[in-house]
């Protein structure tokens, strides 16, 4: 168990600068989720934390010990990979007691904790396989097995589920959350999907071009985003935004943000727009207008309210309190 | 393109690297660079010391009517070897190729003379076509053809031509059994229905669909006659009749071992040099296009 | 596959032909070999009155015999010996030194690292005939006439291997080594532990390629091979003809043809698809 703190982490590879100075400060025990588009720097990120890249300046430490210069074994971390990272030509038994080996942990301890963990994933009846006998879901689970069999003081995920199928993705992810919990171990995950982070972070940092544009508990972050990215990056569908000047009380350069679900529609609106299309998804339904100047916008209505019809035309409106204003800049007003 | 990940460590790739760079340094470079010395000087008389003579053994070389002789012969030996080992091994591949059942069998029967050694075919060929023994010979004489290659220089071209593509036909073979196999059959009955015979569809379709492979081929093939045919020449001909048989790498050898005329020799080393520098960079090329494939 | 069949297949006389065809080929292929065979299972009177027979004698084990334990200049089975430690030299320190240093380049970044790399490519175009008189001086001033490091150390450079393997590397994913890493192996425990079982198929495919290669070897041992008792079997058949007009011993020299081609032909088609693969491999 451990913190893990970075102190304006920065990377650059050759002139080019990814990561621009990140700071986190992780407890003991807590679940991070580091979520952006790809590109934005999260994988680079967590392979700093891992040793798997050098940091370009400013501090990597875990459980207060800077961390910068240590080989990534000595760090006390296990990492699982987006592809697994198997080893192919060893078994699942081999594969998770591979790092043990090498640290010279006694056969008997090995075989102990290979069964816990192999017992904890309901990989006992594969032990003696080869990955490639294996389906995905369960050569996820070996690559968990192996990080967890080291008992390391923190975990990290990249982009672990990406390889799923959709089904089995919703399980794992379930099950990954699950499992930290009960080992109590700090987790750092990295991934592009939002509904992955929204779902397993105790808190979460969006990244956007190198930067942590926010950090904070999921909901936090979806109520009251601090920039024009992460307003439109997390939430689906998408926050739409508006320009100012077409909004009565605001002004030009200013953008106006509002959360699909936060768009009510009747007939004296703040903005008259005419439906264009709608999905009905069963539970919900998505209607798409367009204002008079062309610009889209996307409401969510609860499915037992009457659908407008299409070609309809309808007034928008809104609470004051859920509209949030970003400069040009895209940072919160 | 470069790994993502590298191990650290600076001491560790050099000691890895170690062995491979030390022999490549003292049985290639050095060598080589003595051969390219060495081609700029004459040993004096008694051998006590090198005279300097720049270009000058490369200027006797290439007024020597032998060298210039042994030219000609190994570009025709080359040429011969090549179309004859690839025509046959084409011939023998589009046959195979036609076949659902039995082209397994047939490429293992076929690709045998893959593992003997050149020196070796000379031997077996020397023995057919020997002219007090062999079997060859003996029924040519019944029909009235007198064959003796120890005199005659075509027939003596002749036999090491057929001993040396023999034994290239399996590789050959091989790499154009591959090529036909790669192309797709939809490819050819699109043709068929299009209403073209078999010899149609393979000078249309089939054999510019094989160019690269051929070409590939090509270069290979000459590389060998080239240099892997030295055994094939010593064990049938030793060169003979005439220097007949005398390619460039057999004149290095005679030239270097047999008459110790160092000079000339290394000269003809720095030759060969810059013909295989040549044949590796059209096969680089070659290479470089395919990848890009 | 039912995409063969069709228009494009031939039936009954084409298929017959095709069939016809490639008999006649498989026969052009194997009548030296089948003549020889029959020559190394006659007497020696039996050949020199031609024309000899085409069907095997009862000489055998008498004209095998006789060649694998004197021989004419040295017993053939000593020759086959040298052979076979010639080849597997060749072949085995050819792997390892390729293994080592397309390790070195593929996952090390350090000084030199092109310069090297160039250096090994170089070499591809330096077949030992063209330097041949160069090395000769060389191995001779090591005092290595006659013995096994000069037969085999002059070949063992190989930018083949080092490409072939440099190529099989990078299709390894990197995760590959980082699990390592975290798992906490260094780099000589990655190579042994990972990268070697990783690439025994190949290691096995090119092994086949290079002991063919060594075997086979002519010019090299022709040259450096002075003393009979050191002569390996391809080069040592030639020895075993008589200078001037004596008649040669056909018998044995065709029994001594026969077991220099038995080993390498037992490696080519006992491990054919292994064959076939590191053939197209190394080329490419």
């Amino acid at each position: 168990m451990a913190t893990v703190t970075l102190r304006n982490v920065k990377k650059s590879f050759g002139k080019t600068d990814v990561i621009h100075g990140v700071d986190i400060d992780i407890a003991d025990g807590e679940f991070i989720v580091i979520v952006g588009p790809s590109g934005c720097g999260k994988s680079t990120l967590l392979r700093m934390v891992a040793g798997l890249e050098t940091i370009t300046s400013g501090e990597v430490q875990i459980d207060g010990k800077v961390v910068n210069t240590i080989e990534p074994m000595e760090r006390d971390i296990a990492m699982v990979f987006q592809n697994y990272a198997l080893y192919p030509h060893m078994s699942v038994f081999d594969n998770m007691a591979y790092g043990l080996k090498i640290a010279k942990v006694p056969k008997s301890e090995i075989a102990d904790r290979v069964a816990t963990a192999a017992k904890l994933l309901q990989l006992e009846p594969y032990l003696q396989r080869k990955p490639r006998e294996l389906s995905g879901g369960q050569r996820q689970r070996v690559a968990m097995g192996r990080a967890i069999v080291r008992k390391p003081a923190v975990f990290l995920f990249d982009e672990p589920l990406s390889n799923l199928d959709a089904k089995l993705r919703v399980q794992m992810r379930l099950e990954i959350k699950a499992l930290q919990r009960e080992l109590g171990v700090t987790a750092l995950y990295v991934t592009h999907d939002q509904v992955e982070a929204m779902t397993l972070a105790d808190r979460m940092v969006v990244m956007n071009g190198g930067v942590a544009d926010q950090i904070g508990k999921p909901l936090d972050v979806y109520a009251d985003p601090q920039t024009a990215f992460v307003a439109g990056f997390i939430g689906s569908p998408p926050t739409n935004f508006l320009d100012g000047g077409l909004v009565p009380g605001l002004s030009n350069g200013v953008t106006l943000g509002i959360r699909p679900e936060h768009i009510q529609m009747g007939d004296p609106g703040r903005l008259s727009a005419h439906v264009a299309y709608t999905e009905a998804l069963g539970a919900e339904t998505l209607i798409h207008c367009r204002l008079t100047d062309g610009s889209q916008l996307t409401a969510r209505q609860d499915a037992s309210v009457p659908i407008p019809a299409e070609g309809q035309s309808i007034g928008i409106t809104w609470e004051d309190g859920h509209a949030m204003t970003f400069d040009a800049n895209g940072r919160r007003l | 393109m470069e790994k993502r990940v590298t191990f650290k460590g600076i001491w560790l790739p050099i000691l890895l690297v170690a062995p491979q760079i030390a022999i490549t340094a003292v049985f290639f470079f050095y060598p080589a660079g003595q051969a390219i010395w060495q081609s700029l000087f004459i040993p004096d008389p008694f051998g006590f010391s090198m005279q300097w003579v720049g270009l000058g053994n490369f200027e006797f070389l290439f007024s020597d009517p032998f060298y210039r002789a042994s030219f000609v012969t190994t570009a025709v030996f080359s040429i011969l070897v090549t179309v004859v080992s690839m025509g046959i091994a084409l011939y023998l591949a589009v046959l195979a190729d036609r076949l659902i059942k039995g082209s397994g069998t047939y490429r293992t029967l076929l690709i045998w003379p893959y593992a003997v050694a050149p020196a070796v075919a000379g031997v077996l060929w020397l023995f057919m076509f020997n002219t007090r023994v062999g079997v060859v010979s003996w029924y040519l004489g019944q029909l009235g053809y007198d064959w003796n290659h120890v005199l005659n220089e075509g027939e003596a071209m002749g036999l090491v031509v057929v001993a040396s593509a023999w034994g290239r036909i399996s590789y050959n073979f091989l790499f154009f059994l591959a090529g036909l196999q790669a192309i797709p059959k939809s490819v050819i009955e699109a043709a068929a229905i299009d209403g073209a015979r078999f010899w149609t569809r393979f000078r249309t379709i089939v054999f510019p669909l094989l160019s690269p492979t051929t070409f590939f081929l090509l270069v290979v093939n000459i590389i060998y006659a080239f240099f892997e045919t030295f055994g094939v020449i010593h064990t049938i001909t030793s060169g003979g009749p005439q220097q007949a048989t005398t390619i460039l790498v057999y004149k290095v050898y005679s030239d270097g071992f047999v008459g110790q005329d160092l000079g000339s020799s290394a000269a003809q080393s720095v030759v060969l040099l810059v013909l295989v520098s040549i044949l590796t960079v059209v096969q680089f090329k070659y290479i470089e296009r395919r990848v890009h494939y | 596959m039912s995409d063969h069949t069709g228009m494009v297949e031939k039936r009954g006389v084409g298929l017959w032909l095709t069939h016809l065809g490639l008999i006649i080929g498989v026969l052009f292929i194997f009548f030296p070999i089948w003549l020889a065979f029959v020559a190394s299972t006659v007497t020696q009177p039996e050949i020199v009155r031609p024309p000899m027979p085409l069907l095997p004698g009862d000489q055998f084990f008498e004209n095998y015999g006789r060649a694998l334990t004197s021989g004419i200049n040295a017993p053939v089975a000593l020759m086959l010996f040298n052979s076979l430690v010639m080849a597997m030299g060749i072949a085995l320190g050819k792997i390892a030194i390729s293994l080592l240093s397309a390790f070195a380049i593929v996952y090390f970044r350090f000084p030199l690292r092109k310069t090297f790399f160039w250096l090994i490519f170089l070499t591809l175009m330096l077949p030992v005939e063209v330097r041949i008189v160069p090395t000769y001086e060389v191995i001779a001033n090591f005092g290595m006439l006659n013995s096994y490091q000069g037969l085999i150390l002059p070949l063992v450079a190989s930018a083949t291997a080092t490409f072939l393997f440099r190529q099989f590397f990078m299709t390894v994913p990197d995760e590959l080594a980082e699990a390592a890493r975290v798992d906490g192996a260094k780099p000589m425990r990655f190579f042994v532990d990972i990268l070697l079982p990783m690439s025994r198929t190949n290691i096995a495919a090119l092994f086949v390629i290079l002991f063919i290669y060594g075997w086979n070897q002519y010019l090299w041992p022709l040259l450096i091979t002075t003393d009979p008792e050191m002569n390996t079997i391809v080069m040592g058949i030639k020895q075993m003809f008589p200078s001037g007009d004596d008649t040669a011993d056909w018998p044995v020299i065709m029994a001594t043809s026969i077991l220099a081609m038995v080993p390498p032909v037992l490696v080519v088609v006992g491990m054919q698809r292994l064959f076939v693969r590191g053939l197209v491999e190394s080329e490419k």
